[in-house]
């Protein structure tokens, strides 16, 4: 029994109501004070002293403070919970950040398990620049969502090419994303190379991880034969074990992937880091050679040949076991580079790739499986659905609505956008 | 010597039932169906939570929290698997792990934090009920080689038996025909849809109960500590996977005893690592641990593709990893 769609939606309906019923308990105010103190921190989590903090109840100002030499200010008392804008003014402080004005929303819930005075740590390269209107912001939204769409399409596009010629989902594709930010760390920020070298050697780094991956793990496996779930368990598993790696030497921290600044670039209403721009158009320029490559390369067209039919491309001549070996090194390499510019794009963490992973996902499946096209379109809804939601939900909550989309989609249309049927089956 | 006794004090810890009971849902999905749910954490979460707020936030007595809890599982796993089961292995396996972030995110996130503490989590105000109803005497209490505290040594019991009833429970639905079928669509779906059986509708059914078992374990994990956003992470789930692989997928017991060893080498390496810490092998606790998880990671490949049918699982009955 297929059920009728109407039934599938009467009962995803249903599901969903169970999910989202959250009503609203009565309040019960505690006595006590309320209020913000905190430290402020730049991108390499050094303190922030001299700036100005300024909190507002909507348009009312209702207190302010200085940062001292440790980036820390006071408790500076607001009247109840609710939801403040802090604004940080950095133009009398020191650093390299040449006097921007910040604006971070912060909110106090009446909850049993958080204080009443909230400890806020803020980094000036996570806050928001202070923009005028509601559409500025969402100018400025959209243009990184498009930068982080175009990040998770060149991720995408590898995780894609394996499937197409290992028949399996990678799960450990994030992880080549993470080693690619923590070689472009290592490359930037400890040896201090400039930002481009860095990211090129990354990328070779990271072609040389795929097909290490593939010699000692996929390849013997291949040749033992063994299933779809088998390859899907060991590559969590593989994933799980070089991200413990990962956290290992690199600990819990999030860090700036490097203190070089290109300055920033004004484009009417939208403030961008001159960085943005380079990633988007190392990012465009990558991702059209290798639809070239695909479409035209020797290689490329026998990748398109074994996705479509592994047995019938080795019948053709075409060397099955030598294709997948360049094709792990080139998802290695378009992995790392992806996550060299997510570092720049967010920061250099362990998850970093893993949470891209899920990212991938979505534009994968909402562009269709198995189509190039396809996965670029989704990747880049996704990166710009992601951005542009935060001007609505709170920023900790930011991957939701892109894997929210994947949901949706999948209730909706399965095969995606640009997707065939028969590829889902 | 010390070392290896408090290891082995882990085959009976509430931890270790918990995770037992949960791995036993996961074996109901991977083990028996086939199907790779690479979420269970998220059911575990909506067992904490759900049982956690129903109890603070909305008064609710034990077993009404206890019911609404698991009709919220089985609410969601509804919703992962309408859409999702008539797809390719791998779309489920995509969606649980998905969606299991997005309920991690949003269970740690300062947006809801008024019902579920945020990133905080939440204190330990509901296992009441438990604590009231115990009837060992108060003080700490030993048992064979280990000692325990009163209100411990009761929850274990009252885990062990839930466990043990669930395992019976799942013994008794695998030898039935249902169950039957439920093996026929792991082995072969085609076959089970040429004798006309619906199977979508068995694997929905798999899902909701695997689902529900593993919203039982959230409510019973969380009964000797606090509630924390953090332990719902994809290493919970992939954890229950090695167990699982290790004991033996699709065997009523697998779960249960891979999660004693699971626990029980997990105490003995957090051991070495304290012993490392001391002799400056390692900066901190939590950098030594990742190693261990790194192994649990390793073994876990090991394991799937050497011995699939891990402990007490029989090879030619299992044939998830045949071509």
């Amino acid at each position: 029994m297929i059920p009728s769609k109407a039934i599938r939606w009467l009962l995803a309906v249903l599901a969903l109501a169970c999910v989202i019923m959250l009503p609203s308990p009565a309040s019960a105010a505690p006595a006590g004070e309320w209020g913000f103190r905190g430290l402020l921190r730049d991108g390499g989590k050094q303190p922030v002293s001299g700036a100005v903090v300024e909190i507002r109840d909507g348009d009312q100002v209702v207190g302010t403070d200085t940062t001292d030499e440790k980036g820390r200010w006071g408790v500076i008392p607001v009247s109840g919970p609710g939801t403040y804008t802090l604004t940080i003014d950095t133009t009398a402080a020191g650093g390299h950040f040449a006097g921007d004005e910040y604006e971070v929303e912060k909110e106090l819930v009446d909850s049993p398990t958080t204080l009443p005075v909230l400890n806020v740590v803020v980094s000036t390269t996570e806050s928001s620049q202070q923009v005028a209107s509601f559409t500025d912001r969402l100018a400025q939204r959209a243009v990184s969502g498009f930068n982080l769409g175009l990040l998770i399409a060149i991720a995408a596009i590898g995780l894609s090419l394996v499937f197409g010629t290992s028949r399996f989902t990678n799960f450990a594709h994030g992880e080549s994303v993470t080693f690619g930010g923590l070689m472009g760390f290592v490359f930037a920020h400890v040896a201090g190379l400039p930002l481009l070298v860095a990211a090129a050697l990354a990328t070779i780094l990271g072609g040389v991880f795929g097909w290490a991956q593939d010699v000692t793990l996929w390849r013997p496996l291949r040749r033992k034969g063994v299933s779809l779930i088998t390859l899907m368990i060991a590559s969590i598993g593989i994933s799980m074990a070089i991200r413990s790696l990962m956290q290992f030497f690199f600990g819990n921290a999030s860090r700036g992937m490097t203190e070089e600044s290109w300055g920033t670039v004004t484009i009417g209403p939208v403030v961008m880091p001159a960085t943005s721009y380079a990633s988007m158009g190392i990012s465009i320029l990558v991702l059209t050679a290798v639809g070239l490559w695909l479409k035209y390369g020797r290689i490329g067209t026998a990748t398109r040949a074994i996705a479509n039919n592994a047995a019938l491309a080795a019948t053709s001549g075409v060397g099955v076991d030598k294709v997948t070996r360049i094709v792990w090194v080139l998802a290695g390499a378009l992995a790392a580079l992806s996550g060299v510019l997510l570092g720049v794009f967010n920061q250099v963490s362990f998850d970093m790739g893993f949470n891209l992973l899920l990212l991938m996902f979505a534009g994968v499946i909402l562009g269709g499986l198995g189509t190039s096209f396809g996965t670029l379109a989704g990747s880049i809804i996704v990166g710009v659905c992601t951005e542009v939601l935060v001007l609505w939900i709170p920023a900790d909550m930011k991957y939701v609505g892109g894997l929210a989309v994947l949901v949706i989609v999948l209730l909706v249309r399965p095969q995606g956008i640009f997707g065939r049927r028969e590829r889902i089956g | 010597m010390d070392i290896i006794w408090n290891s082995l004090r882990e085959l009976i810890t509430p931890t270790t039932a918990a995770y037992a009971l949960a791995a036993i849902g996961l074996n109901v999905h991977f083990g028996f169906t086939g199907l790779l749910n690479f979420g269970q954490a998220g059911f575990v979460a909506i067992g904490a939570y759900g049982f956690a707020i129903s109890v603070m936030t909305f008064g609710f007595s034990t077993p009404l929290a206890i019911a609404v809890t698991l009709v919220l599982a089985a609410g969601y796993a509804l919703l992962l698997g309408i859409p999702t089961l008539r797809l390719r292995a791998d779309y489920l396996a995509i969606v649980t792990i998905a969606a299991a972030e997005i309920i991690r995110f949003a269970l740690n996130s300062s947006a809801f934090a008024r019902w579920t503490g945020g990133a905080n989590g939440l204190y330990n105000e509901y296992s009441g009920w438990l604590k009231d109803s115990n009837p060992y005497p108060e003080g700490v209490l030993t048992l064979g080689p280990w000692t325990f505290g009163s209100n411990d040594l009761w929850i274990a019991t009252v885990d062990w038996i839930v466990v043990l009833l669930t395992a019976g429970a799942i013994y008794l639905l695998v030898g039935s025909p249902w169950g039957r079928v439920l093996k026929g669509i792991r082995e072969d779906e085609h076959a089970m849809l040429s004798l006309g059986k619906n199977v979508n509708l068995y694997k929905l059914q798999a899902l909701v109960i695997g689902g529900v078992i593993g919203a039982a374990a959230g409510i019973l994990y969380v009964q000797p500590t606090s509630v924390q956003p953090f332990d719902f992470g994809t290493r919970m789930t992939f954890n229950m996977y090695t167990m699982l692989i290790l004991g033996g997928a699709a065997t009523v017991f697998g779960p249960i005893l891979g999660s004693m060893i699971f626990w029980v080498v997990m105490r003995f390496t957090d051991e070495l690592v304290n012993i490392g810490v001391e002799h400056g092998l390692f900066e901190n606790v939590t950098q030594g641990s990742q190693l261990r998880f790194f192994l649990v990671g390793v073994a876990l490949v090991l394991l799937v593709v050497f011995r699939p049918q891990g402990i007490l699982g029989n090879r030619t009955e299992l044939s998830f990893d045949a071509r």
